[in-house]
């Protein structure tokens, strides 16, 4: 296969298998092209890209934006508060009017699950998802995954539990979908309060027990608790949080793990979720997690950008 | 489906050996030299030459890289399919060296012109001579000339040159298809 199945990557829930592996192969290309003297290639350079974020990114939009510039794409910036979002303009027509300026791809975060779907069918151009709300955020999770590949080889069979606010994540929908797809076993742990009613629909199991979730796992990917998005006290303390959940080292020694995988999304809340010597250990792969986002986005970028036909 | 054969296995070897020769004539200090084979289809032929002047000269480091030139090409978002890319190993630098470029069937010139872009971009070389097996004359879009040419063939446009390799090299052949073929 050389060509995606879909003109958007809005969730991962949409997306093949085949997509998956396509998007891996093509992200090694540019995990080469990354690391050489010149970072760049022109594919992209007739293609104008806006990043339009509703809500703050560091990472994923610096992340994006060096994948545009790396592909020679133009990159437009937008953030909601330096925009008319704030003078009363709907989304679509704020996107329409970036779109009437000769824009070819649309790369945005919202807070509101569903916005990227909503805009996908109201305007006519590729929308790229880069997270919206507590829904879906696939280049995450596309990361995530070719990480451990890169780590672990085939993920068939391997064990993966993902802690902490599973009711808030995006990072933790989309992980689910995505490590299914490539035939990993996942499993969710965190304080009851933190985990969504009838997860077990989607084929994947609850621990409210953090111990016995490590013991088990090959993999750990350590969510951040997002006290931003938490209306309310979902637990009685961050303290009481690390105590039950938190990663450290003297645990992992207790229960003789010795080649567990450790992953984070960022951005890190040292001391909470994990020690500060465990997210720098040699068991951990949050900076390849970086690294290998900037291939991966450059590789949906060139799929969605090569299905979209040049206008001489 | 069968074609015309340009050279059959036999000629094809004294092709290449000629080919080698024609490289070692001209060049003498392989410290200063590197091949570097375009994907997918000149490696094979670049790994014939290359592997004739290590034979010829056993105590020389040759170096030989494979260039893929996908994302160069001028063909993106103009062509109905996409491409899949090949890998690229270039592990040395062209900083100052002469550079041999490698492909099989040299037609309208394109895949040379996104070779020499991609090239660039790991340094700025001495000085490129261009290498082909077979150099489909009459058919250029762009001017690039090779330097080294297996045979020159006169083809229509709508003809096919396809060059194929073995394992054990007694298959090796080039072969032309006309268009119904």
């Amino acid at each position: 296969m050389t060509k995606l199945s879909t003109k958007h990557l809005l969730g991962i829930k949409d997306i093949s298998r085949e997509d998956i592996d396509l998007i891996f192969q093509t992200a090694d290309n540019f995990k080469e092209v990354i690391n050489r003297p010149i970072k760049k290639v022109p594919s992209l350079r007739d293609v104008t890209i806006a990043n339009i974020f509703f809500e703050n990114s560091t990472r994923t939009k610096l992340s994006f934006e060096l994948a545009e510039k790396r592909l020679s794409a133009d990159v437009v910036n937008f953030s909601a508060s330096s925009s008319s979002v704030k003078k009363g303009e709907t989304l679509v027509d704020t996107v329409n009017n970036i779109l009437a300026m000769k824009v070819d791809l649309v790369v945005m975060r919202h807070p509101n699950p569903g916005a990227c779907v909503h805009l996908a069918r109201h305007v006519d151009c590729s929308i790229i998802n880069a997270g919206d709300g507590a829904h879906e955020h696939p280049t995450q999770a596309l990361l995530d995954a070719y990480s451990l590949r890169e780590k672990l080889g085939s993920l068939k069979g391997k064990k993966i539990v993902i802690v902490g606010d599973i009711l808030h994540s995006r990072v933790a929908l989309s992980n689910i979908f995505c490590l299914q797809k490539l035939g990993a076993e996942v499993r969710v742990c965190g304080p009851a309060t933190l985990i969504p009613k009838h997860i077990e629909a989607l084929g994947v199991k609850v621990m409210l027990n953090f111990r016995e979730a490590l013991q088990w796992c090959d993999v750990t990917n350590m969510l951040r608790i997002q006290l931003e998005r938490q209306e309310i006290q979902y637990f009685p303390s961050l303290r009481e949080y690390t105590m039950q959940f938190g990663l450290n080292r003297a645990l992992l020694e207790d229960l003789d793990k010795k080649d567990v995988v450790i992953m984070h999304p960022g951005p890190i809340n040292r001391g909470v979720e994990i020690t500060s010597d465990l997210a720098d250990s040699e068991y951990s792969i949050i900076l390849d997690q970086v690294e290998n986002g900037v291939a991966i986005r450059m590789a949906v970028l060139y799929l969605l950008a090569g299905q979209t036909k040049s206008t001489p | 489906m069968k074609g015309r054969t340009l050279l059959n296995h036999q000629a094809l070897s004294h092709t290449l050996d000629r080919l080698a020769y024609e490289v070692y004539e001209q060049h003498t200090d392989f410290e200063n030299l590197a091949f570097v084979s375009l994907q997918p289809r000149g490696v094979e032929l670049g790994e014939r030459i290359v592997g004739q002047l290590r034979k010829l000269e056993p105590n020389q480091k040759i170096l030989h890289g494979k260039l893929d030139v996908t994302f160069y090409r001028d063909d993106f978002r103009r062509r109905e399919e996409m491409l899949v890319p090949s890998s690229t190993e270039m592990d040395f630098s062209i900083e100052g060296k002469e550079i041999i470029l490698i492909d099989d069937v040299l037609f309208t010139g394109r895949t040379v012109r996104s070779g020499l872009d991609a090239l660039l971009d790991f340094g700025r070389p001495k000085h490129v001579e261009l290498l082909v097996l077979i150099d489909r004359r009459f058919s250029r879009e762009l001017p690039v000339q090779p330097d080294y040419t297996g045979r020159i063939v006169d083809v229509v446009q709508e003809e096919r040159v396809k060059v194929e390799w073995s394992k054990d090299n007694a298959n090796n052949r080039v072969t032309l298809f006309s268009e119904d073929q």
